[in-house]
């Protein structure tokens, strides 16, 4: 199938980048994951739209994006409400949509949340790199030219022609994640948690703390109660490797809690976020607040089972229409 | 020291197979896993090996942790019984120590109360083990450093560091292989290639490799080639 113009940039925003569901098995050589930061979002648009789950999608940041489309396709827009409408007129989240050529396609600011995933049928050309198509910003390479998206771009299309009967399809509201500007985070004690003293850990349970506007996606940078270590413990650890939601104590003692753009990292963790919860990390916005509730392996187990059974259900009731085409 | 093994979260198991930046133990964290990616244990995602601890990244929902710690410990028992290596040649790398390729060069020197030439020499003497590789794709951490050489990290990191920087702080030697920030004294230039996402192994390096600076001209590093 043959590739197409199919999406002109003409504001990116903050940040616009293509991710995927991120580049794995790359770590030893300090390649971090990247990827979608709600990585639910990202696999179920590209599931209602008729895609593999693990196709790229644009990821669009708070506000400000403005496109046009060059050519006929169907898409979804899921994740954040970041009020989406085309050619001025209000669209609804995780629904398949029909785009005519010329059609404006706006995100103008964030209602709830802080991540918006456009999805379309046949999905972005981009070249795989090291088995993946996000965008690696910080070293930049993979999603398109290694790079955030600039007005002027053109991204292509995989023959998006073929998908244009999907239009009108929509995910069951059971399954919209429940977005608010007040998080309650699920997490597990971290590796490092017993070098903190017993009233850290009792202040960092109970405090409220608050996003900064410094947070990326590297990192969920917190504002609030400076979580104190032991006395004269020096303030980093060798560097270890480390995970998207882990929550790292550095000296000034406000958590960061790191997303998918780093693989080591020299502070202690006083906890790490359940992997149920990350689709949730990356829907935290500037402002927003965050407390942080402890549970423990079964439940995250039973938790993450939960998630997981959602996107079954989407790859089950998305997918069928392939085998007839 | 028997191994030490820790949460890290519900997707990660973090193996601490002892203390410190010491050769022995990085060894033993190259060892186990070697083994671990030859076993191919049920569930295991990838693994991320750092100075003295292994991450062994898993799928909750196909290993269990408890199970999977129980393998790790064998394993660890098993490799501490069976040691061998095999250790690729001495890498060498050109460096052009100084100048506008090593701007700290002097303030590293005037610290030190030695000259630049004698910075020089004390890190191109000495052959470095790649410890780790992380902060960016493809970064070197190695060591050790001669003591003489011993240097705190900048006060204030730089924003800006341009690829291909070889840099110290404290006992450790780096290379930054991607423009980035970074906080670490730079004494030089070299230009290989360090990360490369096109080819087939990305990294020019890997932990447990051994490496050794050579000083160069700028006109040689000019008409080097990866």
């Amino acid at each position: 199938m043959g590739t197409v113009d199919l999406l002109e940039i003409l504001a990116p925003g903050i940040l616009a980048s293509l991710q995927d569901t991120g580049r794995q098995g790359y770590g030893r050589i300090g390649v971090a994951p990247s990827g979608a930061a709600d990585s639910y979002a990202c696999r179920i648009g590209n599931l209602l739209v008729g895609n593999l789950e693990n196709a790229a999608a644009l990821e669009i940041t708070l506000m400000g994006f403005q496109a046009r489309f060059r050519c006929e396709a169907v898409f979804a827009i899921t994740g954040a409400d970041l009020q989406p409408t085309l050619n001025g007129r209000p669209l609804p989240l995780w629904t398949v949509l029909r785009a005519a050529p010329g059609d404006r396609l706006e995100l103008p600011a964030a209602a709830c949340g802080c991540r918006a995933y456009l999805a379309v049928g046949g999905g972005f050309h981009a070249p795989a790199v090291m088995g993946s198509r996000s965008t690696n910003i910080g070293a930049g390479f993979g999603g398109h030219e290694g790079r955030a998206l600039q007005a002027g771009d053109v991204l292509r299309g995989c023959g998006p022609a073929s998908y244009l009967s999907l239009s009108g399809r929509s995910l069951p509201d059971t399954l919209w994640p429940v977005h608010t500007s007040d998080w309650v985070l699920r997490v597990l004690p971290g590796p490092q948690s017993d070098q903190f003293p017993a009233a850290s850990r009792t202040q960092f349970y109970e405090a409220l703390y608050t996003v900064s506007g410094a947070s990326n996606r590297t990192g969920v940078r917190l504002e609030g109660p400076a979580i104190a270590k032991e006395a004269g413990a020096p303030a980093s650890i060798l560097s270890e490797g480390i995970l998207c939601g882990a929550i790292q104590v550095p000296g000034d003692g406000k958590p960061i809690i790191l997303m998918n753009e780093t693989v080591t990292g020299g502070y202690r963790k006083i906890a790490v976020v359940i992997a149920a919860d990350l689709p949730l990390l990356g829907q935290v916005a500037p402002g927003d607040t965050v407390r942080f509730r402890e549970t423990d392996l079964a439940q995250a187990r039973q938790l993450l089972s939960g998630v997981e059974a959602a996107v079954d259900w989407a790859r089950r009731h998305f997918s069928d229409w392939q085998q007839t085409l | 020291m028997p191994a030490e093994i820790r949460h890290l979260g519900d997707r990660g198991l973090l193996v601490e197979l002892g203390d410190g930046i010491d050769p022995a133990v990085n060894r033993r964290v190259q060892r186990l896993q070697q083994m671990i990616v030859r076993e191919t244990l049920w569930g295991v995602v990838e693994t991320i090996p750092a100075y003295c601890s292994l991450l062994v990244v898993y799928d909750p929902l196909r290993a269990a942790p408890q199970a999977l710690a129980r393998q790790i410990r064998g394993l660890c028992d098993f490799e501490d019984a069976a040691a061998s290596e095999i250790q690729r040649p001495v890498i060498e790398i050109p460096v052009v120590y100084g100048g506008e390729a090593g701007p700290d060069l002097e303030a590293v020197a005037a610290y030190h109360k030695l000259t630049g030439e004698e910075i020089i020499h004390l890190h191109s003497g000495t052959v470095y083990r790649v410890y780790m590789i992380g902060f960016t794709p493809g970064f070197p951490y190695m060591g050790e450093l001669p003591q003489a050489l011993d240097t705190p990290r900048r006060e204030t990191p730089r924003t800006h560091i341009p690829k291909g920087s070889v840099a110290i702080a404290q006992r450790q030697t780096g290379i930054y292989p991607v423009v980035s920030p970074g906080g670490w004294q730079i004494i030089g230039h070299t230009p290989l290639e360090l990360f490369d996402p096109q080819q087939d192994h990305p990294s020019l390096l890997g932990m447990g490799d051994e490496v050794r600076f050579v000083p160069v001209t700028a006109e040689e590093a000019s008409q080097w080639a990866r």
